[in-house]
Formats: C-alpha cells, structure tokens, sequence
C-alpha cells in the first residue's frame, strides 16, 4: 500500500509556517547525508549535531502548522505526505551538499538568516511560535559559529581549500536573493505580528555575513537578477530526488514509527 | 593519513557537569587549534546534556608520571595508614567532617 498525498491549505499563516519549517527541514535532511562522510570524526559529529538540532525544529514548527490549519495534518503528515509543489522551503536548502566548502558556506548563509529570523520571532504574537523560537535561536546561533568558523579556515587555508571555498560562493551566492523576496505571505505575517516580513532581515544579515567574508578574505559578490522560487512551492530538479528519499519509508509503511 | 605529521594534534577534554564542582577527564579529541576543539569538544563529549563547562589542553602539554616510577612513587604509602584524619576525636563543636 502507498500512503496518498495530502494537500495544505493555501491560508498565508499556514504557508508562512511551512517556509520556516520545510527549510529547516530540509536542510537538515541534506546535512544528515554527511552522516558517515565528514572529513573527520569530529566534524561528523558535528554535522548531524547540527541537523538534528534542525529536524527538531522542523518537527515544533509542522506539528504547529498543522494545528493552525485545522485539517488535522501532523508533523509526519506534513513532512512526508506532500508533494513537491507543497513544499515551501527556499531553493537554496534542496541544492545537493556538494563538497565540504559547499556545505559550510549554505550552513553559513542559512544559520545566519535563520538566528536573524529566530531573534523577530521570539516576539511573534502567537505565543506557541515565540516559544519555538527562544529555543531555536540559540541552537541557530552556535550552528552559526561553527560554520562560519569553517567558511574562514577553508578560505584562509591552502590554495585547494581557498579554490574550492571561492567556486561555493560562486554557486551559492545567486540563491540567496530568495530569502528576502518578500511577497502576500510575508506581508500578512508582518501585518498579524505573526513574524517579519522576511525582506526586513535582509541588511542585518549582509552586514554579518559581510563580516564573515571580510574575515575569509572573499569580497561580497554582488546580487544578480536571478531569483529562486522554492518558497513558491516552484523547486530545483534537485528537490524530487530529496523528496524521494526522505519520503520514502513514510510512503511505503504509512504511519510507520519505531 | 600516510604522514601522521599531516594530523591534527590531539586534545584532552574535560567537562563540568551540572552538579559537579569540578572538570572531568572524559576523552581526547582532534583539532587544529584551541577553538575548534572546544567546538568539537562540545559535539563530541556534551550532547547528552553532560556538561555546562568544557576545558580543553593539547595533550602534549601534559606531563605524566612515568609508569615505570609507579612502585617508588605511590608504593611507600602503602603502610601509612596514619596520614588518614581518621584517629582523631573531633571536639563536639566541630560538625560534617
């Protein structure tokens, strides 16, 4: 038996909340690929560390998604029962982990967007979401650290390490635009104080990743008129495949725990 | 790996626990330098709640008895069971010792 699909209700809070939560998770999903395959046992570690820390908090945020949009959807539900077009993480997140440099770099850009955006929503008018976020704010700001601690020693290490830090930024960078399109949905959430506009973190997160770069000796690429849509449930031919693996169990064994 | 000079050094890590008054030896790691261990530190050795403070000392900087020593060392005391504050009758006034 396969488990069907479900459908989500296009309500702006809800479709708010699902960019937060399918974000984090499916970054999370991409970080625990590494589990086994970090450069070190330390770093290992580390990574899924960080991922689980994420898939927690996917977990907190779906679970409440679904309690907002009242058709009685759970987390599983939500994360492993949709299709494609319903997911609403930001494209960046679904690209494959690349190299090492790749994978600290988008953990970088990510984490620095995400403690940015965990610090307004501390403040967020529906308590449950403010909850959420003084817990996650404090796992994004050492997930922060740690991967921008990288982001300088790759760039400041041997020429190999620099060559490939370089060509992360180079693929990464275009994809960063994204999380600060701000369109209906941000602006029912800034409007209810259900959280920011996601445009609104645009200049504190450039100045700290502005840092960042300035540290790893890399000049901060300039925007470029591409824009991805992930957000818009409009994904990368890379999204499928995630999608195919992360489901799969919850497809074939619905309802499945252990 | 073929080179073991081309590794990172190791590390020693110690860790405070919520009741304990005191940093305990759990294990090594490898580093490359004091900040990147004691980040290791805390995703190696504090993930289950262990810890609320970590100390980390490049193993090489640590001077250990030698084993060999072990017998002039420690055996002496062996016999001096004396050195134990146990034969004395505390005054009334002096509780909790």
């Amino acid at each position: 038996m396969q488990a069907a699909s479900i459908a989500v209700k296009q309500d702006p809070a809800v479709q708010y909340l699902l960019r937060i939560g399918d974000t984090v998770l499916i970054l999370g999903q991409r970080l625990g690929e590494w589990a086994g395959h970090a450069p070190v046992l330390e770093e290992d570690i580390a990574l899924t560390n960080i991922a689980l820390d994420l898939v927690g908090q996917a977990r907190a945020v779906l679970t409440h998604a679904g309690a907002i949009e009242g058709e009685g959807h759970d987390e599983d539900q939500l994360a492993f029962l949709r299709d494609e077009r319903d997911y609403r993480n930001v494209t960046l997140v679904e690209l494959p982990r690349g190299d090492f440099a790749v994978t600290v770099l988008r953990n970088t850009i990510v984490a620095t967007f995400l403690r940015l955006l965990w610090l307004r929503l501390q403040q967020s008018a529906d308590a449950e979401l403010a909850a959420i976020a003084g817990k996650a704010v404090k796992e994004a700001r050492y997930h922060q650290q740690h991967s921008a601690d990288w982001v300088v020693r790759l760039a400041q290490g041997t020429e190999e390490s620099r060559r490939r830090m370089l060509a992360a930024v180079d693929q990464l960078w275009r994809y960063t635009s994204e999380l600060f399109a701000s369109d209906a949905v941000d602006e029912h959430a800034a409007r209810t104080g259900l959280g920011p506009a996601w445009s609104e973190l645009k200049d504190p997160w450039e100045a700290e990743m502005a840092q960042v770069l300035a540290e790893a000796g890399i000049e901060m690429p300039k925007a470029t008129p591409f824009l991805s849509t992930g957000k818009r449930g409009v994904h990368s031919e890379h999204m499928g495949y995630v999608l195919a693996e992360m489901q799969h169990l919850q497809r074939a064994f619905p309802g499945g725990a252990w | 790996m073929s080179d073991v000079k081309q590794e990172w050094p190791l590390w020693e890590v110690f860790v405070r626990s919520k009741t304990g008054l005191d940093h305990k030896h759990c294990g090594s790691l490898h580093a490359a330098d004091a900040k990147m261990a004691i980040q290791m530190a805390r995703d190696v050795y504090t993930r289950r709640q262990e810890g609320t403070s970590v100390w980390v000392v490049r193993s090489d900087h640590i001077v250990a008895s030698d084993p060999g020593d072990k017998d002039m060392y420690f055996d002496p005391m062996e016999d001096k069971v004396y050195r134990h504050p146990t034969f004395y009758q505390l005054p009334k006034s002096v509780d909790h010792m």
